[in-house]
């Protein structure tokens, strides 16, 4: 058993306009000392889960099945209370917009002390010694002084190492990170980045860390999990993601994206249409309204939902196609046309 | 911050400048322009019974004659520094701040307003408790508890209470339990807090929780609404994820900055009840300032008026400065303007 | 790059916001927010300007369009200096010149129709087409990709990507000759990300539009440009064609920016050799004097908190303020010395 197990989740919310299947069905593990990509696109249940694995939907409408096992304990099943205990000391999040994430009226060393004190039966001054020492080592230039500066006083980047601290303060051996850097500079996200991969292998915490940016998550992630319209699509090592695709999903991330590190194409290759509505998913394949295979498959796309089904060593891929197919079309067809150009 | 202060105090002297600016346009320029006559004027003073030489004369002597400015300017000083008028029967001294006579009994009325004071500030203050507490309250749970039976039976009571007016609300409560169950005294009856303080308590109970009534209703819908919205923000989110027990999140959180906006409108509130709560007070025959208001419109008592308008609207100003400066501790964004 | 005359000039253009204090509104400094700035757009290419928040990006673009007023410098477009034209004179050059929005979201009037959104222009420059305004309107719909039926629905209808093509459709309305384009992709995802800037090459093709397009996304950048300028507070420290700009970039800014871009390769992240620069961008109101990038910079010596580097150029079409820049010689400020 994993330190981190989610088993089948589901989250969904009655709405005036219909039930939405923000997630649905959605399975991963994760050891400690290991990071997890979660990416796809807006709306697509990515920060649903996160908000899910913590506990954060409990007393809301939604309505969650499936088991989420963390070090051994089930927490769907879970009182609040107990979850709540948990929250902060052995699961942290760290949020993507960090002025709005911070409390406006409060310093920020005021917020860490709290999160510190809520976990650790320490006085006041233990805390605030201990808050500077985290802003400290979140890398915040005099952070005796800075510990009582208000969040509007710090810079973007400063606010997010801020939230790492306050996120870290109290050792937590999950940590899910909710498009940290979406927020920042490009100089100022390779620093949060080049910080949180440090801090996780000082602290040996598990991380997932959410985005839609393929970079962050080839930077950062051991394995990956492409999400499309509350389910995976296909999941693996990073380098089955990047080097071995299976799902015409994932090409499509892959061929939309415009790359530094190789030639310039001429043209991108944008997937067709928009992403699905999650009230009314598509039948069978959701992503067959888009799919350029999607005749291929024998009729199946749009009445079957296709499993997800192990390829090899772990990685799972969602979509009807048989293997060798896939495999051909990506050596023959999308890879050259990604790579020579 | 200290910059912040002083400019917040130059604008508060500012408005209080206007305002007497508009007060003495209102009751004395536009009169004028209106067609009425310094005579006309003077003859308020003197009563109907005076022979046109005698107000020429008077009207001559109060200054109706001369530019508008220099009227102004006299009125002004009157304020700051007191004055002295010249009826023709020898010079009386009336100390500042000084707002005239009045015209029915001859009285200054600055001393007159004074007295009237404690009844509007004890009603004042104890409805405003009651309301905040109450309002607060109501609305902190019906946010809770969106949806609920408590919360539809809470806002169908608010949104009663903010379209019932006050003299409807005060009438019936005074036939239910003075008139009807004999619980509270059937108005007019004020013993001032240093005398009897139970007695005081006593007599404004009935009053108090009419105003409130009013002012809770509209508390409870805009805490609702505040607390909807601010438990929606994202640092909840993060309080929450910290671990910190819901009743923490909402009340160190959650309250803090939703109840932040409405300090403004109560300084304004506040500061107008200040300044007389005229239909509870006339509801209830208290002799406060409200009251005192009424019987001056009523006699055409100019002076009385203006006096008290312009102490109304200073408690105003005042309420909403001391609300602004407040809000500057509150809220640590607004120090950096 | 041509050698005809630019379509859009620009020289030393300065934006200073005054920032006042205390209680008479005194004026205690300026947000130098673009602050002596040079660059030329030629015809039917595409220029990319990038750089980090808060660089002055978005006022550049107002700039140009004369949405703001310049505080000092020149803007000229067609042979025509606008930098104080008046707005009532600038009206039939608006035409010319259009400006994208990156917020497809709040750049539309929820309560209008798409015909009347993207017939607005004809009817604010007083054009009678003659096949009517509606005719028009289609035809640019269908242009942009969406379809003609699409013009009696509202904003609230269309996904993201979709409001960014009726953004888009209603610039195109008026055929303009330039288009600054303002973050046109960043509030998109990926995948609709690419569907933008695809049309937003065809279109260029197909019309024969100039762009001047501003983002903060280097690889979107590369992708969509010719040439590319980079800015750092307010000023251009570098300029070239992409080419060289990508291979050869030769500020030490531009080096770390393209450094800081994480590069969906698993395998690179181990084998990259990484610039990371430390700190935030300073503020524009008090920048830092001479070589405005020295806080940040490692390769920063005196003379470079002394004395501000031109902008040479230091090979053909690539021009660089930096006295030590990578991939080239240094540059001796001495005052006889002969740059190159
Ligand atoms: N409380 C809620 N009630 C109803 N629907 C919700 C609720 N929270 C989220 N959803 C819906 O669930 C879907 C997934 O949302 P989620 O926030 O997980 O997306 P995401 O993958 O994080 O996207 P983004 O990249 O935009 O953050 C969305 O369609 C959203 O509208
Ligand atoms: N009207 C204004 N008054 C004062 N300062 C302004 C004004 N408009 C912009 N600024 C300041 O000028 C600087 C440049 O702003 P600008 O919007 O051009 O940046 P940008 O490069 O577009 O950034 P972003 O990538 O965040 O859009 C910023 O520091 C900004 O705060
Ligand atoms: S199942 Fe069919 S429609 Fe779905 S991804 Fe595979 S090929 Fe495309
Ligand atoms: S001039 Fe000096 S400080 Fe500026 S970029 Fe060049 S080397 Fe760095
Ligand atoms: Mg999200
Ligand atoms: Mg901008």
């Amino acid at each position: 058993m994993n330190f981190l197990d989610v088993k089948d989740l589901k989250i969904h919310f009655p709405t005036d306009d219909g039930l939405v299947r923000s997630v649905d069905g959605l399975s991963f593990g994760l050891e400690r000392g290991k990071t997890l990509g979660i990416v796809g696109e807006s709306g697509s249940g990515k920060s649903v889960t996160s908000l899910g694995i913590l506990g954060l939907h409990k007393g809301g409408r939604a309505r969650l099945s499936g088991e989420i096992w963390l070090d051994g304990e089930e927490l769907i099943g879970a009182s609040s209370e107990h979850v709540r205990r948990l929250r902060g000391k052995k699961m942290a999040m760290i949020f993507q917009d960090p002025l709005s994430s911070m409390h406006p009226f409060y310093t920020v060393g005021h917020q860490i002390i709290e999160a510190y004190r809520i976990h650790n039966d320490v006085s006041k001054q233990v805390a605030r010694k201990h808050a500077i020492d985290m802003l400290g080592r979140v890398g915040i230039p005099e952070p005796a002084r800075r510990v009582d500066s208000y969040p509007h006083e710090f810079s973007g980047g400063m606010r997010q190492r801020a939230m790492i601290a306050m996120a870290l303060s109290c050792d937590p051996e999950l940590l899910i990170a909710d498009e940290p850097t979406t927020a920042l500079d490009v100089t100022v996200q390779a620093q949060i980045l080049d910080l949180m991969r440090d801090l996780q292998r000082e602290f040996n915490s598990a991380l997932i860390i959410i985005t839609h940016d393929l970079g962050v998550v080839a930077e950062l992630s051991d394995d990956i999990l492409v999400m499309y319209g509350g389910k995976c699509v296909e999941y693996g090592t990073t380098e089955d993601i990047f080097y071995r695709p299976e799902h015409p999903y994932t090409w499509g991330l892959l061929g939309s994206m415009p790359r530094l590190d190789r030639e310039p194409t001429e043209r991108l290759l944008p997937i067709k249409g928009s992403p699905p509505s999650l009230i009314n998913v598509p039948p069978g394949c959701a992503f067959h309204p888009r799919c350029p295979y999607a005749e291929r498959t024998k009729g199946k796309a749009d009445t079957e939902v296709p499993a997800l089904a192990e390829t090899e060593g772990g990685h799972l891929v969602r979509c009807h196609l048989d293997r060798a197919e896939r495999q051909s079309l990506w050596e023959n067809e999308i890879k050259p046309v990604l790579e020579t150009q | 911050m200290v910059t912040y202060i002083i400019r917040r105090l130059i604008g508060a002297v500012a408005m209080l400048i206007v305002i007497s600016m508009v007060t003495f346009g209102i009751f004395f320029v536009v009169p004028q322009w209106a067609g009425a006559t310094p005579e006309a004027l003077a003859s308020r003073y003197v009563g109907r019974a005076a022979t046109p030489e005698t107000v020429a004369l008077i009207a001559e002597r109060l200054g109706f004659n001369d530019p508008v400015v220099v009227q102004y300017g006299r009125f002004v000083k009157g304020l700051v520094a007191g004055a002295e008028y010249d009826y023709g029967a020898g010079v009386e001294q009336c100390p500042a701040p000084c707002f005239g006579y009045s015209f029915i009994s001859g009285q200054p009325v600055w001393p007159d307003l004074v007295d009237r004071m404690p009844v509007t500030f004890s009603l004042a203050i104890g409805a405003a408790i009651l309301w905040v507490l109450a309002g607060i309250s109501v609305g902190v749970l019906s946010a809770l508890r969106r949806g609920s039976f408590f919360d539809r039976l809470s806002m169908g009571t608010a949104l009663a209470g903010v379209s019932l007016p006050i003299f409807f609300t005060g009438m019936i409560s005074l036939v239910v339990f003075s008139y009807g169950l004999g619980w509270t005294p059937p108005g007019g009856a004020w013993t001032d807090f240093t005398v009897n303080p139970a007695q005081w308590a006593y007599n404004l109970l009935l009053p108090w929780i009419t105003l409130a009534f009013l002012f809770a209703a509209t508390y409870a819908r805009l805490t609702r609404a505040g607390m909807l919205e601010t438990m929606g923000e994202d640092y909840i989110r993060t309080a929450r994820a910290k671990g910190l027990r819901e009743n923490q999140v909402v009340v160190r959180h959650g309250l803090r900055a939703a109840l932040t906006p409405l300090l403004t409108l109560f300084g304004i509130d506040f500061g107008l009840l200040i300044g007389g709560a005229v239909l509870t007070e006339t509801t209830y025959t208290l002799p406060g300032l409200g009251q005192f208001a009424i019987l001056a419109i009523r006699n055409q008592d100019l002076p009385q008026v203006m006096g008290v308008v312009l102490v109304a609207a200073g408690f105003v100003v005042v309420a909403s400065l001391v609300v602004d400066l407040l809000y500057a501790v509150v809220d640590p964004r607004v120090r950096l303007s | 790059m041509s050698d005809n005359e630019p379509l859009l000039s620009v020289r030393d253009m300065e934006k200073h916001f005054p920032v006042t204090k205390g209680l008479f509104k005194k004026q205690v400094g300026a947000v130098k927010a673009v602050d002596g700035i040079s660059f030329d757009v030629f015809k039917g290419e595409t220029l990319g300007l990038v750089g980090e928040s808060g660089c002055g990006k978005s006022t550049t673009g107002r700039l140009v369009t004369r949405l703001l007023e310049p505080t000092g410098g020149k803007v000229v477009f067609e042979g025509e200096d606008i930098t104080h034209m008046s707005q009532g004179r600038l009206r039939p050059l608006r035409r010319d010149m259009q400006m994208i929005f990156q917020d497809p979201y709040s750049s539309l009037n929820p309560r209008h129709t798409v015909g009347a959104i993207v017939g607005a222009p004809f009817r604010i420059q007083g054009i009678k087409t003659e096949q009517g305004t509606k005719k028009a309107v289609q035809e640019i719909l269908e242009l942009v990709g969406l379809s003609p039926e699409h013009y009696n629905r509202y904003p609230h209808e269309f996904s993201g990507g979709q409001r960014q093509r009726i953004g888009i459709a209603r610039t195109l309305a008026l055929k303009p000759k330039l288009i600054i384009a303002d973050e046109p992709v960043s509030a998109l995802d990926v995948s609709i990300q690419a569907q933008v800037v695809n049309l937003l090459e065809d279109l260029q093709n197909e019309l024969d539009l100039t762009y001047v397009v501003i983002a903060h996304d280097l690889s979107v950048v590369r992708h969509i440009s010719d040439r590319v300028a980079v800015m750092y507070l307010g000023k251009i420290v570098e300029v070239a064609d992409r080419k060289s700009l990508y291979s050869v970039p030769m500020h030490p800014y531009t080096n770390a920016l393209l450094s800081a871009v994480p590069v969906p390769d698993p395998k690179a992240r181990k084998e990259r050799e990484r610039i990371r620069l430390t700190g935030d961008v300073p503020s524009p109101l008090n920048p830092p004097p001479a070589c405005r990038f020295h806080t940040r910079c490692w390769k920063a010596q005196e003379i470079c908190r002394k004395v501000e580097p031109p902008l040479a150029e230091l090979a053909t079409g690539h021009q660089v303020a930096c006295h030590f820049p990578e991939n080239a010689p240094d540059q001796t400020p001495a005052p006889a010395a002969t740059a190159g």
